[in-house]
């Protein structure tokens, strides 16, 4: 079995993304880079990513888990929601 | 409907609301079930496995029309280090013999929508697709939604929108989740054909396969891995706490990538085809983290309301889901023949939660949180497993040393006295 990207994998999943609405928000002028360093390891979707002292981050492929409200917010993360009703992934399998 | 007034409304559709929805409707009150996804379990995952007791008391003989995968008669626990693996295994057709004490492989999406289209049938305006915003407080007392400003009203709310319950954090009845209550679990569903399962894992028919492990999985942090056996699909995933997020320089999706590639896992899953790749938080915190239950005009139930239990060996969520939402259901019943929908006239949840398994077993097991939270389960003790067995299954031509005396040394040098003494001690308790 080839090693799957991540983005491949996500890929493999139905997302009915709101692109104009991001349900999460990030303080970009954060720069705690041990409490970032977490957040952007602990994303199951890797959509957090800290490169040259800049965070950066989109909600496209993002799978809701809440791993980095819990971890992050108002650190990192400025805000979180649930993304409007019928947005965002669509679990076949769950 | 923003004229419609209905007894109650639930506030999603995974399996405490739908359970709580389909008791109220079959009993004749006006529901209204408001779901995010765009159908009922399209935001639900499980690792997972249904005990389907409480399932039972809800709908008698479910397993014969609902989309179950396998029914579970293979059990395995291991502890693993990069190279080994320490396998306890138990097969038995005693296991799953009777609906009551079964257990089910189960995928959620597909299971829930089941669960939907029957309460649907019973009843329960059924809504998905919109996202509830926050709950109508009037007078201090819940009495309706706010979905985008459409506002809908009931004499009772049924907050059962799972682990990340924002609504139940609104009202204050819920603080925010610290990073010790909850895991987070990363899940691929590798496709399979149905034989080769059966080969591989040494089952027949339906029969099916729960597989915990922990160490390697979480590469020593605190979680561990898992694997369940569905028809013809594999779910195959990992569980890391978020406390110990960065414990191993690696991220949540290498972790699985890197669990799946494990000498014991990989010949299980070797060819197979990924078809969904998911991730979802796991309250692990017991009683710990159990929040305010009841408010005038509204309850929580189901992971909302931190209702899971998480030995190690088992871990079981989604039949204190439907138990909660069953109780919730006849405390708001009861509610209505009294007229009195305040937290004083829905306070029978309370007490039918003391007295179920829910709130037994959550008190019974409040040590296994703080068993579970302690690193030698996950580091020193698997690497110490693989020494002596080691040592026990190799044979080098060398003169064997006492065997006794080298599970001591083992023991020594893998934890201290200190560490020994406390660790028995939590253990103790947690039993």
């Amino acid at each position: 079995m080839a090693k799957m990207s991540i983005d491949d994998k996500l890929g493999l999943d139905l997302f009915y993304t709101d692109e104009q609405n991001p349900h999460i928000t990030i303080n970009e002028d954060y720069d705690n880079a041990e409490e970032i360093h977490k957040v952007v390891l602990a994303c199951p979707a890797g959509l957090y990513h800290f490169d040259d002292g800049k965070l950066s981050f989109s909600h496209e492929g993002c799978l809701e888990c809440g791993t980095c409200r819990v971890l992050s917010i108002n650190k990192a993360v400025k805000s979180w929601d649930h993304p409007p009703g019928g947005a965002g992934v669509m679990y076949r399998q769950g | 409907m923003s004229e419609e007034k209905f007894d109650a409304i639930i506030v999603g559709g995974g399996k405490a609301g739908l359970t709580a929805a389909y008791v109220l409707a079959n009993a004749g009150l006006e529901v209204l079930l408001a779901d995010r996804g765009g159908f009922c379990g399209a935001k639900n995952v499980t690792g997972g496995r249904l005990y389907a007791h409480s399932m039972e008391k809800v709908i008698p003989g479910f397993a014969d029309e609902a989309p179950i995968e396998r029914k579970v008669t293979h059990e395995k626990i291991s502890l693993m280090t990069e190279k080994s693996s320490l396998d306890i295994g138990f097969s038995s057709s005693k296991l799953s013999e009777e609906p009551g004490s079964a257990s089910y492989t189960i995928l959620h999406s597909k299971f829930d929508q089941w669960y939907a289209e029957k309460c649907e049938e019973a009843g329960v305006m059924m809504v998905p697709g919109i996202r509830v915003d926050s709950c109508v407080v009037e007078d201090g007392k819940v009495v309706g939604i706010d979905a985008a400003g459409e506002i809908m009203y009931s004499d009772v709310v049924i907050l059962a929108d799972g682990v990340n319950s924002l609504l139940a954090q609104r009202l204050g009845m819920k603080q925010e989740l610290t990073t010790h209550d909850v895991a987070v679990g990363v899940k691929e569903v590798i496709k399979l054909d149905e034989e080769t399962i059966n080969q591989r894992f040494g089952v027949r028919g339906n029969e099916g396969v729960a597989w915990m492990s922990a160490g390697d999985p979480t590469c020593g942090g605190l979680g561990g891995g898992f694997l369940y056996t569905n028809k013809d699909t594999v779910s195959v995933g990992i569980v890391a706490t978020l406390a110990d997020i960065g414990y191993a320089d690696i991220s949540t999706p290498d972790m699985l990538d890197r669990f799946k590639e494990h000498p014991s896992i990989k010949p299980y899953i070797e060819g197979g085809q990924p078809i969904e790749y998911s991730a979802h938080l796991v309250p692990e915190a017991g009683i710990h983290m159990v929040p305010e239950l009841v408010r005038d005009g509204v309850l929580l139930a189901g992971d909302a309301a931190g209702f899971v239990v998480n030995l190690g060996f088992t871990v079981r969520g989604m039949d204190f889901a439907v138990e909660s939402g069953r109780l919730a259901a006849e405390a708001v019943i009861r509610a209505k023949e009294a007229g009195d929908f305040s937290k004083e006239g829905l306070s029978s949840y309370l007490k039918a939660l003391d007295e179920s398994f829910i709130m037994k077993d959550l008190n019974a097991l409040k040590g296994f949180p703080t068993l579970l939270s302690r690193r030698e389960m996950f580091k020193d003790l698997p690497e110490m497993t693989e020494d002596i067995f080691s040592k026990l299954f190799t044979v080098t031509g060398k003169p064997s040393m006492d065997f006794v005396m080298y599970v001591i040394n083992s023991l020594a040098s893998h934890l201290s006295v200190a560490q020994l003494t406390s660790l028995v001690g939590d253990i103790v308790d947690a039993f």
